[in-house]
């Protein structure tokens, strides 16, 4: 069924033609940065579907505070590229009304802790009119920005919100680790039709890694990866926390000969287990890795889906390690401590081998 | 007579029929309601001159908002009062097969985009399909209904602050029925118009009598004309009474009794009614005929709501995701 207004069309506002036909570049890969991936999936999106659209706070004129929609409203113009009054409520509202009627658009928020001020429009309406219309209508809109802990940015600044928003049924959860997914999950996000919350880690940014040139390259939701092979120790984490698991991973290999499985979640909504599955049954031990708080979070959901299906096969209860339960310090020091790092995954390591 | 004056007469009488319609509905759903044969909802029992003056205005390829209390808007849109009663008994055959109640009913053939029972979240979304329209090849605009209570909310000013700066084609009508639930309008906020916020925005404004039919249906007329013509938003205020509870059943103990029986006095339906009599456009046969026309269909409605099936189980987990 169509709307009785013919759907919107953002015909003759800028950018290359729809279906534009580009060179197949299919095993060409150029190295990346985090930031890049995600500028380019936009932009290859927006020059491929004249529905896409970006908005938010200073991605216009100002280029985005982190850089990431660097020359894209001059490629684009201001009628696909729009700055936004500092209206995170009104901006995303805007957002679903227009994905309601047809658009695609993203929604850039400088960091996802101001997504809060829009936790109506995202969990209340984005998330539940597909439902509530019995079908007829789907909102096809991405919320991304960056998240987790910086550079003492305090309290407000510094959160993670996989578990808040993966609670709620009816919106996908994305959090990539690397710049070949960020930018494969996020075309991914863009083509869907249903409502996305992209959660980039803000410490990510800088990273490089080999990306996949082709631009019908896209990774797709609900397929966790194993990134490292081993068969001691699963440990499971995603975003800015698999690098760091990752890192461990190679040391402890080197240094110790235990091989750890590290597997990357990708997406907490939907939610791949059969990877995690199938190493735990390899392996019989478990550490999932998060920066957010430890109380209802990713690692508790993945320790439960563990105990409920391979049970059996554990030879240790599942270790979780997490940010520290407060809000985040301002001083240096504390602010370190209360953030997960190496040390502490290697210790959970230890601690599900009986090696303490 | 002239020509003209004839079709302004026949659509303040197609305006009666429609607020007949919305009445005889909204009682019978309190009565069932009250009968346990139907859940709690929201009427708009008073409110009637302004859903049918300001949709009658407009073109079919215009969108509305709306909020909880819609069937108003909904049946002056032309929906079915058959599959509006399915879907507040949470039927198979309602507008969203069950699955919204009278709460979030959302109509694509009819141009209703959203009914948010968040207050406010019509406000929210409203931008966002003024701004599709707008970067459309169509002139239609989008029209979003709210209450004095939404205009409270902080959305209500970040969307007129939006549809200003950007220009969109967005009618905000402001249905100023004097009770934010169940508190009176007036402990709330100090501005006795909502209209006076719209012109702190560039936004163009006016409050007009909400229950004199005749007065909506020229106002609303001359605000879409200006925002399909500017492509620029405009507030219209219909000042009226909410002349039921907030939420059926509701025995309204916490209502003034005067100020209501001065309200009732002013009973939409029963102004244009008489008005029409004494200027002999309408006769008290007439007039009987239209209340029986509408009487019969509302009956015949809910016996088709009461008839249907209510979803099958498997409907639980459909329509989550894409």
């Amino acid at each position: 069924m169509e709307w009785c207004a013919p759907p919107a069309r953002l015909w003759g506002m800028g950018g290359a033609p729809e279906a534009r036909t580009t060179p197949s570049r299919e095993n060409e890969m150029s190295e990346k940065s985090y930031r890049d991936a995600i500028r380019d999936a936009m932009m290859e999106e927006m020059d491929r579907d004249a529905n896409v659209l970006i908005m938010g706070e200073d991605i216009g004129v100002y280029e985005g505070t982190f850089r990431i929609t660097a020359g894209m409203l001059k490629k684009y113009g201001p009628k696909r590229v729009l700055d936004t009054p500092i209206a995170e409520a009104g901006m995303v509202g805007t957002a679903v009304g227009m994905a309601m009627l047809g658009l695609r658009p993203i929604v850039e928020m400088m960091t996802m802790n101001f997504a809060i001020v829009a936790a109506d429009q995202i969990l209340n309406h984005a998330a539940k009119v597909r439902y509530f219309s019995g079908g007829q209508v789907d909102v096809p809109m991405v919320v991304r920005g960056p998240q987790g802990a910086g550079v003492q940015l305090s309290a407000q600044h510094s959160q993670s919100f996989e578990s808040f928003y993966a609670h709620f049924p009816g919106i996908h959860v994305v959090a990539p680790a690397t710049p070949a997914d960020a930018k494969g999950l996020l075309k991914t996000a863009i083509r869907g039709n249903d409502p996305v919350i992209f959660l980039e880690s803000a410490a990510l940014y800088g990273m490089k890694g080999e990306v996949p040139d082709d631009p019908n390259f896209t990774v797709p939701f609900g397929q966790s990866r194993v990134a490292r092979e081993g068969k001691d120790v699963t440990i499971v984490s995603f975003s800015r926390m698999l690098q760091l698991s990752l890192a461990v991973a190679a040391k402890l290999a080197s240094d110790e000969g235990i091989e750890c499985e590290v597997i990357d979640l990708r997406t907490l909504r939907p939610l791949d287990m059969d990877p995690v599955y199938a190493s735990v049954t390899k392996t019989h031990r478990a550490v999932v890795v998060q920066e957010q708080w430890k109380p209802f979070g990713v690692a508790a959901e993945i320790a439960a889906n563990i105990t409920e299906t391979v049970f059996d096969e554990l030879d240790a209860p599942v270790a979780r390690v997490t940010g520290e339960d407060v809000p985040m310090p301002y001083a240096r020091n504390l602010e370190l401590l209360a953030t997960p790092h190496e040390p502490e995954i290697e210790r959970a390591v230890r601690k599900v081998l009986y090696k303490t | 007579m002239t020509a003209i004056e004839t079709v302004v007469d026949r659509s303040v009488t197609e305006a009666l029929e429609t607020m007949m319609l919305i009445r005889t509905f909204e009682e019978k759903s309190a009565a069932l309601r009250a009968a346990n044969l139907s859940p709690n909802m929201c009427t708009s029992v008073g409110q009637e001159a302004s859903a049918a003056g300001v949709i009658k205005n407009l073109r079919e390829d215009d969108l509305i908002l709306t909020n909880h209390r819609s069937a108003g808007h909904l049946l002056a849109r032309g929906a079915e009062p058959g599959r509006i009663f399915a879907e507040i008994m949470g039927k198979s055959t309602g507008y969203c097969k069950g699955k919204s109640g009278s709460l979030h009913i959302s109509v694509k053939e009819l141009g209703v985009v959203l009914t948010s029972t968040i207050v406010g979240g019509e406000l929210s979304l409203a931008p966002g399909v003024g701004l599709s329209l707008s970067m459309s090849k169509s002139d239609a605009i989008a029209v979003v209904f709210f209450g004095d209570g939404a205009a409270t909310e902080g959305i209500f000013h970040e969307s007129l602050n939006l549809a200003a700066v950007w220009n969109l084609p967005v009618l905000y009508v402001c249905e100023n029925n004097q009770w934010q639930a169940y508190v009176h309008r007036k402990e709330t906020m100090l501005a006795d118009h909502v209209s006076e916020f719209a012109r702190a925005y560039g936004v163009p404004s006016k409050t007009v009598d909400g229950n004199d039919v005749e007065v909506v249906l020229d106002a609303a007329r001359n605000a879409v004309d200006y925002v399909r013509t500017m492509r620029k938003p405009y507030l219209l205020e219909t000042y009226t009474y909410r002349v039921r509870g907030h939420m059926e059943p509701d025995d309204q103990a916490y209502v003034d009794k005067e100020e209501l029986a001065s309200w009732k006095r002013r009973d939409p339906i029963s102004l244009i009614q008489s008005r029409l009599q004494r200027d002999g456009e309408l006769t008290q046969d007439e007039i009987d005929v239209m209340w029986q026309r509408v009487q019969q269909r509302v009956e015949d409605a809910a016996q088709f709501a009461l008839d249907s099936p209510y979803p099958g189980f498997d409907e639980m987990t459909t329509d989550v995701y894409a």
